[in-house]
């Protein structure tokens, strides 16, 4: 069973803004799916559409096989949004925001209140359920957002950027949090910026940038793709000779940094023992950046160079 | 599925009430001291001198105007600043992503401002009553045309948000349209004491079916047709309606 199934999806704004331009897409049910790109790249457009609060201009959305077009309130069902930007009342208390979710959904208020309860729990936010939402901090209010997307227990999940601007301790528990839900069943799509977080969490990966998937793999296929690692060096020396380094691509930065790429197979040994013969010690080593940042960076690169052909 | 949209419409109803309660102060009192103003200064000090009207004391002349006039207002505001209000803060996007008809949306909405303005018509008929003995003459023409006139106003300000960009533009039409069609709608004067022509003019006027219908209901006494009044009023709230529904349904100032 597909959970989402997007063929040709293309919108333009008034305006004139060619936001999506013709994508296709498709997540498998019981999926965590994560929707990457640059800012600006289509990705709160193309939830906006699934989520029945962006129309579409052209293509076709079907979710849980339920067509927008056709079946649009089956297939609002099936799916709980947790938006990029904050959209809830902000003098409305906690409680009052997550039970008429479930209300709007058409659960009965004495379900709602156990699910309330449930899940306020869960995401840490009981103890607030009696103020008003805009006494939360920025984490607590994205945390809040999960709880309200999770109200009518849709079978589809989707979240735009929620840990945007939440502290790494949070972050960790709100993937936790998800990883479990997932566990339950619900299909997860998630879009982020941190590349870090679609490696711990997400089975399957689609890059979009300007309006275009450019990628659409497997989180293993798209690892599989970095072959190379770059490490930088500190080093201490006692000549002034120029370092020489054979067999790797290498940079040297200054007289005491040098930068290297390594590719997976070969390992660091080499490395250091050309350079222990030249009598220079290494004195730290670092990790460049987020190998996957760099690949995210060359793929969309490579993307936008290939569509100006 | 019915009983899914009567569980999303309650929702909505006790949402939008709940809203008005909290901040009372700003949606109760006010009508409440206007009008004890009004019924102390036009109704006792001037009222006094001019007499008769249509009849009846001058007091008990307005008294059924007044709280039309505070009926229409209240209600148009409510759902002007409310749904205006969720679409700005984008909490209409929770009803968006529901399987809300729009409809219920609409009915919900409505609801809410029908509330108020009925809880606000019956707080002024009890501040009425310091000043003046209230009589019925016909409790259900006066029921029904208060309940259709909450409903047509409740409508007219979610159509007003929908369009509306700004805070400023939900002020507008009730500046510069409701309010003098309310003042011209015959709240303060009986129609026969204005000129033919203008008496043609007023006619014009359906805030004067609505005062006119509804100040039959307390006096049995009306410059038109409570008939009429009922009549035009059904009419206006299905245009009214098929106006807010065709708008929603297009996502007109909500969806993008
Ligand atoms: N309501 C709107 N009206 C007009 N243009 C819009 C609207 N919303 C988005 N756009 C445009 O559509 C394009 C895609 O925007 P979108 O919000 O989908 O990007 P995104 O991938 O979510 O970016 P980010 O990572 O910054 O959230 C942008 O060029 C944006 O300016
Ligand atoms: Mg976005």
């Amino acid at each position: 069973m597909k959970a989402l199934a997007i063929q040709g999806l293309q919108k333009t704004y008034k305006g004139g803004t060619q936001a999506l331009k013709g994508i296709d897409l498709t997540v498998e049910q019981g999926d965590f799916f994560a929707l990457l790109g640059p800012n600006g790249a289509g990705k709160s457009t193309t939830i906006g559409i699934i989520s029945s609060l962006v129309n579409k201009t052209g293509g076709k959305v079907e979710i849980f096989g339920h067509d927008l077009d056709t079946a649009l309130v089956d297939a609002k069902s099936c799916i709980g949004l947790v938006p990029q930007e904050f959209n809830f009342h902000q003098f409305e208390t906690l409680l009052q925001i997550v039970v008429n979710q479930a209300g709007y959904y058409g659960v009965p208020r004495t379900i709602a209140k156990q699910r309330a309860e449930k899940y306020l729990k869960q995401l840490d936010l009981w103890e607030k359920r009696n103020m008003p939402a805009r006494t939360l901090s920025g984490g607590m209010k994205r945390r809040l957002m999960i709880a309200r997307a999770l109200m009518h227990e849709p079978k589809m999940l989707i979240l735009d950027e929620p840990t945007a601007g939440v502290d790494i301790e949070i972050r960790r528990s709100m993937w936790t949090f998800l990883k479990e839900i997932n566990r339950q069943g619900v299909t997860i799509i998630l879009t982020t910026h941190y590349l870090e977080e679609a490696e711990m969490l997400c089975r399957n990966i689609a890059i979009i940038d300007k309006g275009r998937i450019i990628e659409n793999t497997t989180m293993k296929g798209l690892l599989a793709k970095l072959n190379n690692e770059t490490f930088v060096l500190d080093l201490k020396r006692e000549t002034e000779a120029p370092v020489t380094l054979t067999g790797f691509t290498h940079r040297v930065l200054d007289d005491h940094t040098l930068e290297v790429d390594v590719a997976k197979d070969d390992g660091l040994n080499p490395v250091f023992d050309q350079l222990s013969a030249q009598k220079i010690q290494v004195l730290s080593m670092r990790n460049k950046a987020n190998r996957l940042e760099e690949l995210f960076v060359s793929l969309v690169e490579a993307g936008r160079n290939g569509g100006e052909k | 599925m019915a009983n899914r949209n009567f569980i999303a419409l309650r929702t909505i109803w006790i949402k939008e009430c709940t809203r008005f309660l909290r901040i009372w102060v700003q949606t109760l009192v006010p009508p409440a001291i206007t009008m004890s103003l009004y019924f102390i200064i036009f109704g006792n000090l001037i009222g006094s001198r001019i007499g008769q009207m249509g009849g009846y004391s001058y007091m008990e002349f307005i008294v059924p105007g007044l709280i039309m006039m505070s009926v229409i207002t209240n209600s148009y505001a409510n759902v002007s600043s409310s749904f205006f209000s969720a679409k700005f803060q984008r909490n209409v996007e929770e009803m968006l992503v529901a399987p809300v008809p729009h409809w219920v949306l609409i009915c919900g909405f409505v609801g809410g401002g029908v509330a108020r303005a009925l809880l606000i018509g019956i707080i002024v008929t009890c501040v009425s009553m310091l000043f003046v003995d209230v009589r019925i003459h016909n409790f259900w023409v006066l029921a029904i045309t208060l309940l259709l006139t909450a409903t047509l106003f409740a409508t007219a300000g979610l159509i007003n948000a929908v369009y509306a960009k700004t805070f400023d533009d939900i002020s507008l039409i009730p500046t510069f349209v409701l309010t003098p069609l309310t003042y011209l709608g015959g709240v303060f004067y009986s129609l026969s004491l204005l000129p033919d022509f203008w008496q043609m003019v007023s006619k014009a006027n359906p805030i004067v079916y609505m005062v006119n219908g509804f100040r039959y209901g307390f006096l049995g006494t009306s410059d038109v047709s409570y008939l009429v009044s009922i009549g035009l009023l059904v009419g206006f709230n299905a245009l009214l309606f098929a106006v807010a529904y065709t708008l929603i349904h297009r996502g007109v100032g909500i969806r993008s």
